[in-house]
């Protein structure tokens, strides 16, 4: 196992290469559709090619007379079973979420009848065969459309197409409004982008009759919330379903909650008594997994004429899809806590309101309502900036919170835990050599050539949503075994979870394995997203490790006749203080512990587990910065240089949070660059598979310098904050403000991500130059 | 839709292989299904992913866009059969080494085209790794660190070369 380290004593901090990946390398990774049953059958789904229609009539019966064919099923053979979601916001308008259609359809991609048959081809060959006939409603697309009065409704048997809506202010807006000299105005459209995990969603359901069990594997981020999600929609118990989330091949947000298509295959299973699997084609993929963005966002910025801040009013309409997930009106909340971005603005007026449309459901994608906050004040500051004729750093630095002032509490009422933006700030500088920059800059547009620079700072929350367990289990041998609820799926937490245990515990790495992903393995556990693994997976941990500690301490301390508080710790085990030659190893402490060894008093074993819930996210932040070049014959963007700063606190491995930024980073470039989900005004859906939507390739990406700095986080064990989502957020707004700073001399104001080359050609068109 | 099974022979990782298959049958169902193969993964039906790479006759080949009766003769090579015994292809070696991977499913149909590319060309410049890698995508690793991993695999393999 290679390494490079700071402090070679430490492995917290090390490049450690991933314990994971010599299955993967090899072909011997084992995702849900790789899991072989004897006696499987498949399901295949008829969907609705209407956006919103009345359903008149279905005939399954060329498809249940088909060869291979077991069963074919509708919404009237199911009854009643839907998709049971929570009621996030008070007073929530939730249409009904039926696990296949009855009734109506009220989006391309709804499932309304099921297949199960001996093959997948079977399966698909009789669910083509299904005849439909609709009779086609008025549709809606657009969700600021979607409230304005007279709108077609989304939903028939709702009278509106309002969700919910929240509002958050602080301070006196309307006071700090009345009293500025300037009010910065922008509305801006995120583009709704995809998830698009290379693996597709799917699952698989195996009941046990005579058990009355039920285990489920399911390509899941969090098999814990997942299991009892099943519980609740199927009427099943909870202690009697098993979820494993085997490999997991990306999930990006999106495998964060069950879908129709989870609680149809474990419905069907019990049903027919077999172990049923279904998987989605790309296809399907694109039509019924969660999407990402697709929000409005109107803001206004009251700024004094010197370039003080003095308050913000931003609403928010957020699309929500046709149907709700448990999470889907998650991702607009975020504005509610992140509108003031990095600087001082204690008068603030946050408004947030959730639309449904005939549109796929929206959800959590990497950022979740991050990416949108921060391109909103980060681009209003650069708006801003350049409406009162500042230098866009200098307007930052002006306002920026200074490092004496934290815990800092903002004008919505979140308290930021530490930062230090100038110190980013001017890392990203210095990495990018920005005055040199805006000189080459400068001179480019002598020449009359589109080049802009941009840069975003920024501040994002991670380490939310609840708990997280962690258990270490000193097996009678000496070994150690980690549980975690932090179910990975590509992070690789098994490396560094590993490490941390073998930091903790003063072992080799090798003697340590950590366990995940399976329900009936690990206690409870909440899940991966968010970039909230390394603070609360990473926390329980911790937490778990020194109880284990403390408890070794006390069975070493019985072991060698000492006070446990002479007790220290050595490599590999522990010695009296002092008396290095009086010492025990893990494996001494851990017979001991399952033989009657233990002090009098204390209980058998040595096996502590945690639940940890700081009550606080962590707020890591950082500066990006970005060099653009568009050609104004073609409208073709080039990103010419990229720079991008994160501080997350204490690094556990520097070359998995190294490789996390890339990951985010090449989202961030795809929604700023490529990445769209088109709908007709019809509601059809025109980029459905990947022939038509576009993902960044490896010729995609720019040159990208990555730089770190590290401001320790004094709310968590570890001191970490999380990264998973630091390119999605910061690397946006920086592109976006660079295509701005381009276009200025055009006298271009705004325009919307994603920049492809006929939008920008347009903009360059209309604004009659070029 | 019936139709009648027809023969082929094909040599997978250096075993003949007899088998009796639907027309229709695509070759990344036949390796995945057929012969248990998984490691050939399924990412977008509509042949842009790469995820399904293998090697077909010494050509890097998406075997979701092949029809299992079309490699009838052929000699294909799969992830699978890439490491001998114990021992790594220095790409996958590579991939490891320089964190080329992260959730693991783009990783063997990207291995497959990098090794494809480094016998055709054992000195790549990045534009050309890039280039390889057109009809492979990734959702996890922005590239960086594949791209890296190509290039550390061929330093390796030039080095190995060099010194046999």
């Amino acid at each position: 196992m290679s390494t490079e380290q700071s402090n070679p004593d430490s492995l917290i901090g090390a490049s450690v290469r991933r314990v994971e990946d010599p299955p993967l390398l090899t072909g011997k990774g084992c995702y849900v559709d790789d899991v072989k049953l004897p006696g499987i059958l498949h399901v295949a789904i008829h969907r609705s090619t209407h956006p919103h229609a009345r359903i008149l009539s279905v005939d399954t019966a060329e498809a249940a007379a088909m060869p291979g064919v077991e069963c074919v099923l509708t919404g009237d053979d199911i009854g009643d079973l839907v998709l049971r979601t929570p009621m996030v916001a008070p007073g929530m308008n939730m249409p009904d979420h039926p696990i296949l259609a009855r009734g109506a359809v009220h989006a391309v991609g709804a499932p309304i009848a099921a297949v199960v048959a001996e093959s997948a081809a079977a399966a698909q060959d009789a669910a083509a065969s299904i005849q439909v006939t609709y009779d086609s409603l008025p549709v809606v697309t657009d969700a600021e459309a979607a409230l304005e009065d007279g709108s077609p409704l989304a939903h028939e048997e709702l009278d509106t197409n309002f969700c919910y809506s929240m509002k958050r202010e602080g301070g006196d807006v309307d006071k700090a409004f009345a009293e500025a000299d300037h009010i910065c105005r922008l509305h801006m459209k995120s583009p709704r982008v995809v998830a698009m995990s290379m693996e597709a969603r799917g699952v698989l359901a195996q009941p046990d009759p005579a058990r009355n069990e039920l285990t489920v594997w399911l390509s899941t981020q969090g098999p814990h919330r997942a299991r009892a999600d099943l519980a609740n929609s199927l009427g099943f118990p909870e202690n009697r379903i098993r979820v494993i989330a085997p490999d997991v091949g990306g999930g990006f947000g999106s495998k964060g909650c069950v879908y129709r298509e989870d609680v149809l295959v474990c419905h069907l299973a019990q049903k027919l008594g077999r172990p049923v699997k279904w998987m989605a084609t790309r296809n399907e993929d694109f039509l019924t997994t969660c999407q990402g963005r697709d929000q409005a966002m109107t803001s206004e910025l009251a700024l004094s004429k010197d370039g003080k801040m003095l308050g913000l009013k931003v609403r928010v309409v957020a699309n929500l899809g046709a149907y709700l997930h448990s999470a889907t009106a998650g991702p607009p909340q975020r504005m509610l806590v992140m509108a003031p971005g990095c600087y001082q603005l204690q008068d603030v007026r946050v408004e947030i309101v959730g639309a449904f449309t005939n549109t796929v459901p929206t959800g959590p994608y990497r950022g979740a309502g991050r990416p949108e906050s921060v391109l909103n004040i980060e681009r209003l500051a650069d708006k801003a900036a350049r409406d009162l004729g500042m230098d866009p750093l200098e307007l930052r630095r002006k306002n920026y919170i200074q490092p004496d002032q934290f815990p800092y509490r903002t004008g919505v009422g979140v308290e930021y835990d530490s930062g230090d933006y100038e110190k980013s700030l001017s890392e990203a500088l210095r990495l990018s050599d920005y005055d040199q920059m805006i000189r080459d800059r400068d001179e480019a547009r002598q020449r009359g050539e589109l080049v802009g620079v941009g840069i975003s700072t920024f501040t994002e929350p991670s380490g939310g949503a609840g708990f997280e367990s962690g258990a270490v289990r000193v097996e009678r041998t000496g070994q150690i075994t980690v549980l975690t609820g932090s179910s990975s799926h590509g992070q690789g937490h098994e490396t560094v979870w590993a490490q941390v245990a073998a930091d903790k515990l003063k072992v080799p790495m090798e003697n340590v394995v950590v366990r995940h992903g399976d329900t009936t393995a690990v206690q409870q556990g909440t899940g991966t997203f968010g970039s909230r693994s390394a603070v609360m997976g990473g926390g329980a941990l911790a937490t778990a490790a020194d109880r284990v500690i403390a408890k070794a301490k006390a069975i070493a301390g019985n072991l060698m006749e000492a006070s446990p508080d002479d007790v220290v710790q050595t490599e590999g085990g522990f010695a009296v203080a002092g008396v290095p030659e009086r010492n025990v190893n893990w494996r001494q402490v851990a017979g001991a512990a399952y033989a009657k060894g233990t002090p009098a008093g204390m209980d058998p074993g040595l096996n502590e587990t945690a639940f940890f819930d700081p009550n606080r996210e962590a707020w890591g932040f950082g500066a990006h910065v970005a060099l653009v070049r568009i050609d104004p014959d073609t409208g073709e963007l080039t990103i010419e240089k990229l720079v991008l700063v994160d501080d997350i606190g204490v690094v556990l491995n520097p070359m998995i949070v190294e490789a996390q930024v890339h990951g985010g980073l090449a989202q961030g470039l795809g929604e700023a660059l490529c990445e769209h989900m088109v709908f007709d005004e019809n509601g059809q859906p025109r980029t459905g598979t990947l022939m038509d939507y576009a993902v960044p390739r490896a010729s995609t990406m720019p040159p990208v310098v990555v730089g770190e700095t590290e401001t320790p986080n004094p709310f968590n064990p570890l001191g970490v904050k999380g990264v998973g989502e630091a390119g999605t957020n910061g690397a946006p707004p920086a592109v976006a403000n660079a295509v701005m700073d381009a276009l200025s001399p055009l006298g271009i104001d705004h325009v919307d991500m994603p920049y492809t080359a006929p939008k920008l050609w347009r903009a360059i068109r209309e604004a009659g130059k070029g | 839709m019936e139709h009648p099974a027809l023969p082929i022979n094909v040599t997978v990782n250096g075993k003949a292989r007899a088998a009796e298959v639907e027309p229709r049958l695509l070759l990344v169902h036949f390796l995945r299904e057929n012969l248990g193969l998984t490691g050939t993964h399924v990412g977008c039906d509509t042949s842009q992913c790469g995820a399904c790479t293998v090697h077909v006759d010494g050509l890097a080949v998406k075997s979701c866009t092949m029809l299992a009766v079309q490699a009838d003769g052929a000699d294909v090579t799969t992830i699978e059969g890439m490491a001998e015994g114990t021992a790594l292809h220095p790409v996958q070696e590579a991939f490891q080494e320089q964190h080329g991977l992260q959730c693991g499913y783009c990783t063997p149909g990207m291995v497959m085209t990098a090794a494809h590319l480094l016998e055709t060309n054992p000195e790549p410049d990045d534009d050309a790794i890039k280039h390889a890698l057109e009809g492979n995508l990734c959702r996890c690793t922005g590239y960086i660190n594949i791209v890296k991993a190509i290039r550390w695999a061929a330093d390796q393999m030039r080095g190995q070369h060099a010194s046999s």
